[in-house]
């Protein structure tokens, strides 16, 4: 009975192909609309996630704080006191589960080779650096301890350098770069990581601490801030109390005063800005709905101007001898393999639009089941709602009154 | 003879209160198994109504109506469902086809509800549409017959059935009078070797003819029944040659 139900539903859906198709039309876009939208913003939420893990595994950042906050008056408008290099040293021996620890300070400065300019961010820092920020070589190798302590004039410069200043020649290990006023020799490239939320990451020449210091900041420059890399994720927590603890101490910060630095976390930064995203993702999803709400309307218009013809034949069916729950049921698969293939033909459809618009914007792609499912789900109870309540009018009329109707 | 049905003081009023308007009003009659009545009267005498209702199609307003011996007022809608499948052909007096549906798949529509299988309703329709002469229609839709193939191929969807009584209301309506008498002998005979019981609703004395009782209506009441030896005799005398 469900067998021939089935097939007798399909051969309407054939027969009257041009009503199913607009019937159908409306769930297709809906559901197309909503699925591509919610998973281009899924992709771009987690393109946004990968950009900031890619900033270095497990990492923490400690700043100074903008504005030194403590009861008012106390320090008046002096900034808070700078990281010092000791500061480094007591992190790395005071807290257990630390892989590494990197000052920073960054200096934009103009560099040169072969007769061109490029303006770009001079960092300087430790050999801790390059582990601590997951950095990869492209060729030549990163600085030791001992190049960084002694302040030699070496760097290792980012892919957004090797591009703009060497162009499409080899490696430019071993050639020398103009920083400022000063040269030093290449000893390494850095392989690509790409775009991060706070701009170009392959875009920086990195030096030794003590080199950028002595040459383009001047001594008195100061750490601008300090990388810890935390050798595993669950001590993540621990290690962000006690670092706060140690700086508080350091720093001599009386128990009523606010801390004077921030200690950020990747993740933190990861789930701040791809909640942003998600809220987008939510807003197109929204919006898109919008869209499969009106192709529901739609279907709701076919099936009522298709009601007349559709009276009919209940009571032709009936008179002949089908019973109120055939017909029904004959109804009810009708739609629902309308609505079915509707949402299937919007899936297929989005999954196309949305792995060419993710190539196109270079976003990842992931097919999503849950609102592959939930927007199928939708059009189907759609399609059976709209498809199925005139007909179960009809079918409760007297056979006679259901021919005569007009 | 048993009676196949029972009408007892039927009525049928359509509209209420002022506007009420009583299409039927108190019918009697009585039909035997295997008889072969027509049904005349003047247009708007109510004979679609009275056939109808016969048809389970439609209840009376007030009276009873039996149908072998079981009250059709007692039984719910699936059963009278089932009491028109398993029972009733019905030649609708406008058709009553499917829509952009062929020949052959309107006339399998009963035997689909009597779950035949396929192989089975497809050889019983064709064979139903070569006896009201439509062979080689079989994939035309309504849409693509004249009036008289549409009346045709109603008359094979009631008859495919073989059913115990057949309805037909106005069945030859269309036909030329060649055609008609065709369809007259074809139920005549259905009615002789099948043992249909068959009740015809004609407005045209040669089509009356055929049958063995003409019932005529006036105004919502049997006002004439009478039965034509003479066509009995005509049938009897054609038996006869037949054997
Ligand atoms: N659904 C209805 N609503 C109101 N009045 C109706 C309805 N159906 C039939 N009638 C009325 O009942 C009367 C009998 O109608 P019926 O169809 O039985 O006539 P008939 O004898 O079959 O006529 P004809 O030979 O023209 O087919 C008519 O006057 C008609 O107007
Ligand atoms: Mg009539």
């Amino acid at each position: 009975m469900l067998w021939s139900s089935l097939l007798l539903a399909v051969r309407e859906v054939r027969r009257n192909i041009l009503r199913s198709f607009l019937t159908v039309l409306g769930i297709v876009i809906g559901v197309s609309a909503v699925i591509t939208m919610v998973t281009l913003g899924n992709g771009a939420t987690e393109s946004v996630r990968q950009q900031v893990e890619n900033l270095g595994s497990n990492l923490l950042m400690l700043r100074q704080a903008r504005f030194r906050r403590g009861p008012p008056g106390s320090a008046g408008a002096s900034g808070p006191p700078p990281f010092k290099l000791s500061d480094v040293d007591a992190i790395r021996e005071r807290i257990p589960g630390i892989a590494a620890v990197a000052p920073e300070i960054e200096v934009n400065s103009t560099v040169v080779a072969y007769a061109k300019n490029w303006s770009t961010e001079v960092v300087g820092t430790t050999a801790d650096y390059f582990l601590a920020g997951s950095w990869e070589l492209a060729a030549g190798r990163f600085f030791n301890e001992q190049e960084a302590n002694s302040g030699a004039t070496l760097c290792v410069i980012g892919e957004t350098i090797r591009k703009e200043l060497y162009g499409t020649t080899a490696m430019p290990v071993g050639e020398s770069l103009r920083v400022k006023n000063f040269s030093c020799e290449i000893i390494g490239v850095l392989k690509s990581k790409g775009q991060a939320p706070m701009g170009d990451q392959d875009d920086k020449v990195v030096m030794p601490l003590g080199a950028v210091q002595r040459r383009l900041a001047g001594s008195r420059r100061s750490i601008s801030d300090i990388m810890i890399s935390v050798a595993s994720a669950e001590q993540i927590d621990t290690v962000k109390l006690q670092l706060t603890a140690l700086m508080r101490e350091r720093r001599r910060l009386a128990a009523n005063e606010d801390d004077d630095f921030n200690v950020l976390d990747t993740r933190q930064i990861a789930d701040t800005l791809s909640g942003t995203t998600q809220v987008l993702t939510g807003l197109l999803g929204a919006v898109a709905s919008v869209s499969l709400l009106v192709g529901g309307i739609g279907i709701m218009n076919i099936m009522l101007v298709s009601v007349t013809e559709r009276t009919r034949e209940i009571g032709i069916r009936l008179a002949i001898g089908a019973l109120e729950r055939e017909v029904l049921l004959q109804f009810l698969i009708e739609a629902v393999v309308l609505a079915a293939l509707g949402g299937l033909l919007g899936i297929l459809i989005a999954t196309i639009a949305s792995v060419t618009l993710a190539a196109l914007m270079g976003l990842p792609y992931h097919f999503d089941v849950g609102i592959n499912l939930i927007s199928f789900l939708f059009s189907a109870g759609i399609g059976v709602l709209f498809g199925y309540m005139p007909a179960r009018r009809a079918a409760q009329l007297d056979p006679i009154d259901a021919l005569r109707h007009e | 003879m048993s009676a196949l049905l029972e009408f007892s003081g039927v009525t049928k009023s359509y509209g209420q209160g002022d506007v009420a308007f009583q299409a039927l009003r108190g019918v009697d009659l009585k039909v035997n198994e295997g008889d072969f009545v027509a049904v005349m009267g003047p247009s708007g005498s109510g004979k679609s109504t009275v056939m109808n209702i016969i048809g389970c199609l439609d209840v009376p307003t007030t009276g009873s109506y039996r149908f072998r011996d079981v009250c059709i007022e007692d039984l719910s809608r699936n059963e009278r469902a089932l009491l028109r499948r398993h029972f009733l052909g019905f030649v609708f007096q406008g058709f009553n086809l499917l829509a952009r549906t062929s020949a052959q798949e309107n006339v399998e529509l009963p035997l689909l509800y009597r779950g035949e299988p396929a192989d089975v309703r497809a050889a019983a329709a064709k064979r139903a549409l070569a006896q009201v002469g439509l062979a080689g229609w079989e994939h035309h839709t309504p849409a693509e017959l004249s009036g008289g193939q549409q009346q045709r191929v109603a008359i094979a969807r009631a008859i495919v059935t073989n059913p115990t009584l057949l309805l037909a209301d106005e069945p030859t309506g269309n036909l030329d009078t060649r055609r008609s008498h065709e369809i007259m002998e074809l139920l005549a005979s259905l009615n002789r070797n099948n043992g249909i019981t068959v009740l015809m609703v004609t407005h045209e004395e040669d089509m009356a003819a055929y049958a063995r009782r003409v019932v005529h209506f006036v105004d919502g009441l049997v006002a004439r029944d009478e039965v034509q030896e003479q066509a009995a005799g005509r049938l009897q005398e054609r038996d006869h040659a037949v054997e």
